[in-house]
This record gives C-alpha cells, structure tokens and sequence, in this order.
C-alpha cells in the first residue's frame, strides 16, 4: 500500500498524516507541490493541514491551483483514494472534487479543541473500522471550518448517506452539523478535525487509528 | 486597462463577519445599521485587448468561489 502527501508551501500536517499512514502499514512518499505528475504506484494521496500559500484570497483557492493538484483531480477520477484534512479538504472543495464550501467560522474565532463526532456512515474504507453512530473523539484546529451547501445539496448527501461525521456539538456553524463528506464513489474523504492528530496514546486519544488502519487493509485486500 | 472584480457571498449565505461588523457599528452608536455584508475587490492590470470573457474565466476558475460567492467585473 503507497499512500503519498502532499506538500504546499505553508502545509503543516504533513509529517503528522505521513507518520499516521506509516503506522497503519503504508509506505509513504512526500510529494512537492511543484511535481506536475503524482507517482503512478499511489493508492492515496493525503493532502494535509495548514495554510497552503498563507490562505491567500480564501482557504485552500492557490493550492488548488498547483501543478500537482491537477494530478490530483485526475487520480481520484480514475477511482483513486484522496483525504483531505483541515486544509487538506479545504482544498478538496476548491477543486471541485468535494462538493460544498468553508467559509470562516460563525463566532469568528480560532477554535482548537478536541471535540466529538458521530460516525454517520460506515459504507466507506475509511470508515469501515467504526460503527454506525459511533461517537469519537477528534482534535479541530481551524479558523475557517464552516461547512456550506445548498439545502438541495445537503439533501443530495444526505440521500446518498455521503456525510462521513457530524458535530455533536456545532462549533463552527457548519451546515448540517457536517464535519467530513466523501465523494459519490465514496473513495475520497473530506474533514476538517484531524484523525492523524490522535493516533497515538501520547495524543491523548487514538481515535482516528482506525480510519488509517481500515483503509490500509481494504486496499491490501483489494 | 484595469479592471475591478468584486466579489461577494451570494444572498442567502449568511456573512459572520459582515454581522460582526454591523455589531460593532452598533457598538459606536450607529443606530439603524440593518444589514452589513462584507466582500472582497481585487484590481487587475491587464495587457489591452484582454477579452471580457477572459476575465470572466479568471473569477470562475480563481477569483470567486462561485459555490458561495458572486462576483461582478467593471472595466475602470
């Protein structure tokens, strides 16, 4: 299994998903956002947390933008996995991968906290080591996590059971309590809390394990 | 030849920031500040002859994120 991250200018969870992966089995190779082609061995590409180019103009908008992105757009329409954490989803919306839209958060705050999400669907390889209701426990750490969609799309997902978490507890006034979505295919995930934050019991929760690892083994399996 | 694009959220899209504002004018004692939205205008210095449809082509694919956000373009 060869997951790859990729790295912008301003990421800064890129080491954190890298180390995620590596637990969960996988091999993993850092790529630049200046590479105009991904390596064509990935089952994944990770695209990590932090403030790609400084957030300039919105979250995740030149980043989207990158050489590399590209490839991205074209490995996940050939079937290929991609998550997208923080950031990471931040620029999944962007290129139009994932539906929907983050905008700054309701109370304009920061906000950097564990918080709990409930597993919405378990029909997903990422998803497939929770249960259906299962509440975990998820560190958010951002500015900009305010989760926007359409009522008719919000319908859509809904239909299509694609809301991978909601909040418990909205913190950010996201729409419909979303805090990850996955694609009609169901093989790329979008976040804003942070799995590869609570990997390890130094973490202070290893909650998001089980994501790496269900991922790790379908596509070994596969 | 400049041109200006404005961008702003879409009706219906609620604006926290531009209700955060109101709030504080509010504060100041401006009385009767029923709505603020806030938005964003970028000027571009373009070779002459750049075509309106490319400009066009520069807020859909970069300026605006046209899931939330409209945009309007004004030759200056």
């Amino acid at each position: 299994m060869k997951a790859g991250v990729i790295v912008f200018p301003g990421s800064n969870c890129d080491r954190d998903l890298a180390v995620a992966f590596e637990r969960a089995g996988a091999q993993v190779k850092m790529i630049w956002h200046k590479e105009t082609e991904l390596p064509d061995d990935l089952d994944i590409v990770g695209v990590p947390g932090g403030f790609s180019f400084g957030d300039y103009l919105r979250c995740g908008a030149i980043a989207a933008q990158s050489p590399i992105t590209r490839s991205l757009i074209k490995h996940t329409e050939r079937g290929g996995y991609a998550i997208g954490i923080c950031n990471g989803f931040q620029v999944l919306t962007e290129t139009g991968i994932l539906p929907g839209a983050l905008m700054r958060n309701a109370n304009l705050k920061f906000i950097c906290k564990p918080i709990d999400l409930k597993v919405e669907t378990t029909d997903c390889d990422f998803l497939s080591g929770y249960e259906k209701g299962q509440v975990i426990t998820v560190p958010i750490a951002h500015h900009d996590g305010n989760y926007n969609v359409t009522d008719e799309k919000l319908a859509q997902l809904r239909d299509e059971g694609r809301i991978a978490f909601t909040y418990l507890d909205n913190p950010n006034g996201s729409t419909g309590d979303i805090a990850g979505v996955i694609s009609k295919n169901r093989r790329v995930l979008g976040m804003m809390p942070h799995p590869e934050r609570c990997v390890d019991e130094k973490h202070g929760g290893t909650d998001g394990v089980a994501m790496f690892r269900s991922l790790v083994d379908s596509v070994v399996a596969a | 030849m400049k041109v200006r694009v404005d961008v702003m959220l879409k009706t219906g899209v609620l604006d926290p920031q531009g209700e955060a504002v109101r709030h504080a004018l509010g504060n100041l004692g401006f009385d009767g500040v029923e709505k603020v939205r806030q938005g964003k205008v970028i000027e571009l210095d373009l070779a002459d002859g750049t075509s309106k449809e490319d400009v066009k082509k520069m807020c859909e694919k970069l300026l605006a994120n046209t899931v939330i956000e409209n945009y309007a373009i004004k030759v200056l």
